[in-house]
């Protein structure tokens, strides 16, 4: 049997470049003003809600969305190329970003037309940031697993338990909680999850943080007592969370954001090593400049067949195991390559200073939204091995 | 538009079905002589597929730059040990010039900084060329050579020339070539735009569409057997570091597929060979080759050592990796050349070059 691994040689179309240039034009404004550093997010934890403001009122959030719910109407590849500048500018885009890549498609799914009316316009006005609520203690990698409960009560669910990693929550508006609703069954162990959509200020929900090794706060623990969640915000069919939310999937781990995280490495090495390396420079850029050619080439094809109805399941799954791979190993690479440039070089503290900093981010690129181990099986499953 | 896409769909299925009947690795590998070579050369030739990059009022099928290189994609599945791709460079070459084009098996050397082919003013070809693909088994070749310091294309008969016996690492041909006073068949300028360097580019994009065929199929070949074989009472499918190797099999298949199938692409809608080309085509030897040596040695793994055996059919495509992975330039070649480009255009240019792709 032939896998059919297949990537159409998508090209960006015209009005995408054209936006492009819109999109460089505002973030050189951006970085003029001060609002944030583009060598390398160290500055803040990459959250700035006006920033995000004035990235909605540019009408670059919810880009694709329905008109009716403050979007745009456009392409994904349109989309595919705010996404990428943003990135590759070190642009604090958390405020928003969680939001426009998979809550606002979620609620547009399976939220009732109340809740859609209401949040999604704000998400696309740069005021509404989400978090995602599904690892718990105990429970990261095996989503099925976990335990913080949902009962029905009056007023709706009453939740209870403690969900952790959750990124952004110190900032969020709002969560897309899993809780258990019902007992898994012998048959079906995924059986029994259900999604919600959570005020991120009901009564009873406290947010901790978790510091990471570099000091820097993004994960937060939620925890969850006695709050009442109502009727109107279960998403999709209760229980049968499991079901949902797949289709999004291949636009989540295929996007740029999956191999451009510490792309900044990259251009600092080319800085730091100037306009004539030796050959062990030259050829260490030329590889890693096909390698990343290479993952974009494959982002953009996903991208593009999803666009055009195609459903490049396998492929997209491929370009996150493969692109965090590379951006993880990219640092240490840049390390080993910089070693004999010359120490008194202009750029050499800039570059450290980004190089400490990407390599203490590292070890969590294989890690979010789906680790190496998880992403293997899929692709394994996907060959038909499981 | 759709007529084309149609009219290269059919190409390629003809080249699928011809390769699949007259072609098929095992039957190859099991053969004591080389009978099967005859029926499939000619029957490539009878179907237009050896002269597809000639336009057909120069005696060539005429299709599609993309088109050709899906072919060899094609041809690279099948790990298919004839000049095919040789010959489509040569008439693709020739057939930009006011050259003849030849019928028959050719290949081509493109000339490079270490081996430079002279033509003297007398008109006669002297120098050498390194490596020669299928040289000592075709009728002619198509040379860059100097002539007062700027190329030309020049149509060599190569029984004019003396040939040196000798394969690549996966038993074909490949012979270093001694041009002494040769007579060529004919000389031309060189077409504009082009230049050793873009002959190499053209070549390089070849191999790596031939390479990305020979990894879908060693990746085929890897899940069928994982599927097959039994080991501690299971099949070793089932065994999770079979399926993560096997996982990252498929991500080199991949990333393979896409980045010699965007630099096909990039030639076929290209109006010369530029720094876009150039980013492309560098980019796919270099990350396809590296994903043959990857490739390769996940599959002789899976394999265990049934596949390290000369009656399985898996060395008729790994030799091959192996060996087109230097060709027209490896790995590092390009690198050091992809790299050399990005340091001289400077940090700055680095994402809008990518970006633009």
């Amino acid at each position: 049997m032939t896998q059919n691994i297949h990537f159409d040689p998508v090209r960006l179309p015209p009005e995408a470049q054209v936006l492009r240039g819109e999109v460089r034009a505002f973030l050189a404004e951006e970085i003029a003003a001060g609002s944030f550093n583009p060598e390398c997010e160290t500055d803040n934890d990459g959250f700035d809600r006006a920033f995000s403001q004035r990235v909605g009122a540019k009408g670059w959030i919810g880009l694709t969305w329905p008109k009716k719910y403050g979007g745009h109407e456009r392409s994904f590849l349109e989309r595919y190329v705010v996404t990428e500048e943003f990135r590759v500018a070190n642009a604090p885009t958390r405020g928003h970003f969680v939001a426009d890549r998979q809550s606002g498609p979620m609620l547009m799914k399976y939220a009732n037309k109340d809740i859609c009316m209401d949040v999604l316009p704000r998400i696309c006005r740069g005021e509404c940031c989400f978090c995602i609520g599904m690892s718990e203690p105990g429970s990261g990698s095996d989503l099925f697993a976990a335990k913080t409960k949902a009962e029905k009560s009056a007023g709706g669910w009453r939740v209870n338990g403690t969900k952790v990693w959750t990124s952004s929550a110190h900032h969020a508006d709002y969560m897309i909680g899993l809780f258990r609703t019902s007992p898994p069954t012998e048959e079906n162990r995924r059986h029994g999850l259900t999604q919600f959509l959570v005020d991120m200020t009901l009564p009873g929900i406290t947010v901790n943080p978790v510091h990471q090794m570099n000091g820097s706060h993004d994960f937060n623990e939620v925890v969850f007592d006695d709050v009442i969640i109502p009727g109107t915000h279960v998403l999709g069919d209760v229980d049968m969370a499991w079901q949902q939310a797949t289709s999004e999937l291949a636009y989540e781990r295929s996007g740029p954001e999956r191999f451009l995280e510490t792309f900044y490495i990259l251009v600092g090495l080319v800085r730091l090593l100037g306009a004539n390396p030796d050959l062990r420079g030259a050829e260490g850029i030329g590889r890693l400049v096909a390698q990343v050619h290479t993952l974009r080439r494959m982002s953009v094809s996903v991208n593009g067949m999803l666009q055009g109805g195609k459903e490049p399941v396998l492929e997209g799954s491929i370009v996150k195991d493969l692109g965090t791979l590379w951006e993880q190993a990219l640092p240490a690479k840049a390390r080993d390559l910089a070693a004999f440039s010359d120490p008194e070089a202009a750029n050499r503290i800039s570059f450290e200073e980004q190089l400490e900093y990407a390599t203490m981010i590292a070890p969590k690129l294989t890690i979010q939204g789906g680790t190496t181990e998880v992403l293997r099986g899929i692709i394994a499953r996907g060959l038909g091995l499981r | 538009m759709a007529g084309e896409g149609e009219l290269g769909s059919i190409v390629v299925d003809t080249a699928t079905r011809i390769f699949r009947d007259l072609c098929d690795p095992q039957t190859i590998n099991n053969a004591a002589e080389e009978s099967w070579k005859q029926p499939l050369w000619r029957t490539l030739e009878d179907s237009g597929l050896t002269l597809c990059w000639v336009p057909e009022d120069k005696g060539g099928a005429g299709v599609r730059i993309a088109d050709g290189f899906d072919i060899l994609q094609v041809a690279g599945r099948f790990a298919a040990p004839l000049p095919l791709a040789e010959t489509m460079l040569a008439g693709w070459l020739l057939a930009q010039t006011d050259l003849p084009v030849p019928a028959g098996a050719m290949t081509l050397a493109p000339g490079d900084d270490q081996n430079e082919i002279l033509l003297d003013a007398g008109g006669k070809i002297t120098g050498n060329a390194r490596k020669v693909p299928f040289a000592s088994e075709v009728s002619h070749l198509a040379i860059v050579a100097k002539r007062n310091g700027d190329n030309v294309i020049a149509l060599i008969d190569s029984s004019d020339c003396d040939i040196s016996s000798g394969t690549n690492i996966a038993g074909d041909a490949q012979n270093d070539i001694v041009f002494n006073n040769v007579s060529p068949v004919g000389v031309s300028d060189m077409p504009t735009g082009l230049g050793p360097e873009e002959v190499m580019m053209m070549g390089a994009a070849v191999r790596s569409r031939q390479m990305a065929g020979a990894l879908a199929a060693i990746l085929d070949l890897s899940v069928e057997y994982s599927k097959e074989r039994v080991a501690f009472e299971r099949q070793i499918a089932k065994f999770q570091a079979v399926q993560h190797n096997l996982a990252r099999l498929a991500g080199e298949v991949a990333a393979a597929e896409a980045v010699s199938g965007s630099a096909a692409d990039a030639i076929d809608r290209a109006a010369r060979f530029d720094d876009a080309v150039f980013l492309e085509t560098a980019s796919a030897k270099i990350r396809v080759g590296e994903a043959a040596g990857e490739g390769a040695a996940i599959a002789h793994q899976v394999f265990g050592a049934i596949g390290f055996t000369a009656e399985h059919i898996l060395h008729r495509l790994t030799r091959r990796l192996w060996a087109w992975r230097d060709d027209f330039g490896g790995e590092s070649h390009w690198a050091v050349k992809l790299g050399a480009r990005v340091a001289m255009h400077g940090a700055d240019d680095l994402w809008p070059a990518l970006a633009s792709r």
